[in-house]
């Protein structure tokens, strides 16, 4: 399809490629259009350059939006995630981050708050003491990473429908959005925060959560793939906008559910 | 299509010369599933990358994608071309009786007999038309793999919505190495077909034109 490559009469391709990049700051996205456009099969399908595959890229992520509403749509609201007995549990439990295990971020948990926003009646900060007094549950559930690696862990804390609760969110709100001590965030969507198994979790292994594993607070939610599950939490919004996240922003499915 | 697709062998007449071997409808999700293939076994081996069930890597050059995020939105996409075609190609064959004509009986003895007639440069090709004992055990064989990666699929994409399906698959893991070696099979037969159709032009020819 060479008639394609010609692109628009008057423009510079190599302006609008800089144009392009300029527009991908981050290493890791302009990777995935040179590796997409190397193989030649962008060209195939759609008989594009640079600038086409961008087309490409946004065509794909309209794709991926569909998705997300085609697994919102089959998401059943009581369907529990199987549960394991603690034999099951895998040892030791990886530690996985886009940092090092040594980069994880030291929250002092004398200090530490965790901040509520949004559409909520009660705004008021909770200490760890308090949140530490939220009545327990404990799971043993099966963590899937988005690579594709499993591993089965306990985890123990409170019920994050009944935390809503407590605070007075609305839960006719369309998403819970939690911001991280390291600056990860992500957004959820409600049915899957009232979800019976996601969790508040203080503890992992019966101990108080690890700093790898997001000292002192993360979310666990057994129906999302791993990186849906922040750590550290330190600010818990509910709202009606869809505030994205680290990983969905470069362009990982945003609901992930499992 | 307004012919009753039940009287079998009746089915698309009016498209169908006699000459004809493989009808539109064959051609057109061949070549939808042809790219469809590629795009899930491409992005498939890069989103294998990022957490190897064996100690190797698919080279890069090879994968589609360029990253995870990049190769799960190739594969997400593109699984809905593979399975929307896939259910097309299926009913179709299976309504028009073309499966039944084309791809049964396979007899043990014939698909024996074949091999060692294809192994000694003594299989005619003369009529395209009819498959031998050996390409219908291949192809009923990779339409069961089809099946199997698309279930597959689905255990390891919805291990909790889907988890009396991902249960049959023997769990999570389990299901990682099913999907693996269905695409394996896939694979094994691509290059079977592909050298094949290469050594025999005029079968490539036929499923561009029909005859």
């Amino acid at each position: 399809m060479p008639r394609m490559r010609k692109g628009v009469p008057g423009v510079d391709p190599k302006l609008l490629i800089k144009d392009a990049a300029a527009l991908l700051p981050d290493p890791a996205r302009r990777h995935f259009l040179r590796g997409t456009a190397s193989l030649g099969v962008v060209t195939f399908l759609t008989g594009c350059d640079i600038v086409d595959s961008l087309s490409a890229e946004n065509a794909l992520r309209a794709v991926s939006r569909f998705n997300d509403r085609v697994q919102a749509m089959i998401f059943q609201p009581n369907k529990l995630a199987p549960t394991y007995p603690e034999s099951a549990i895998t040892q030791p439990f990886p530690f996985n981050a886009y940092y090092s295990e040594d980069e994880a971020p030291e929250v002092d948990g004398q200090d530490y708050k965790l901040e509520i926003a949004g559409l909520v009646d009660n705004t008021q900060p909770w200490t760890l003491d308090q949140l530490y007094a939220l009545p327990e549950v404990s799971q043993v559930t099966r963590h899937i990473c988005v690579e594709g690696w499993s591993a089965i862990g306990k985890w123990s804390g409170t019920p994050l429908r009944d935390f809503l609760m407590r605070i007075g969110a609305d839960m006719r709100a369309k998403y819970v959005y939690f911001i991280c001590a390291e600056g990860y965030s992500n957004t959820i969507d409600m049915p899957t925060a009232l979800h019976p198994q996601t969790q508040m979790t203080f503890k992992f292994a019966d101990q108080v959560l690890p700093r790898k594993y997001g000292f002192p607070m993360k979310i666990r939610m057994p129906t999302k793939l791993g990186f849906k599950n922040p750590k550290h939490v330190v600010s818990l919004v509910v709202t009606n906008d869809d505030r994205g996240g680290y990983w969905e922003d470069q362009g990982y499915n945003w609901f992930s559910g499992s | 299509m307004t012919m009753d697709i039940s009287q079998g062998s009746a089915v698309v007449p009016a498209t169908t010369s006699a000459s004809t071997i493989h009808p539109a409808w064959v051609r057109i999700t061949h070549w939808l599933n042809a790219v469809a293939m590629i795009v899930m076994i491409g992005s498939g081996w890069q989103i294998y990358n990022a957490s190897p069930l064996f100690g190797f890597e698919f080279p890069v050059q090879i994968t589609i994608g360029g990253w995870l995020a990049g190769a799960l939105l190739w594969h997400f996409a593109a699984m809905w071309l593979l399975v929307v075609n896939g259910i097309v190609y299926i009913t179709l064959g299976i309504a028009s009786g073309r499966f039944r004509r084309k791809l049964f009986p396979i007899r043990p003895a014939e698909v024996a007999a074949d091999v060692l007639a294809a192994l000694t440069g003594k299989l005619a090709h003369d009529d395209l038309s009819v498959y031998n004992a050996v390409q219908r055990l291949l192809y009923v064989g990779v339409i069961l793999a089809g099946i199997v990666i698309v279930l597959s699929g689905l255990a390891i994409w919805k291990p909790v919505q889907l988890q009396e399906l991902t249960a049959l698959f023997g769990g999570y893991d389990t299901a990682r190495y099913v999907h693996f070696f269905a695409m394996s099979a896939i694979v094994g037969f691509l290059l079977v077909h592909i050298t094949l159709a290469v050594i025999v032009p005029k079968s490539l020819r036929a499923m561009i034109r029909g005859h």
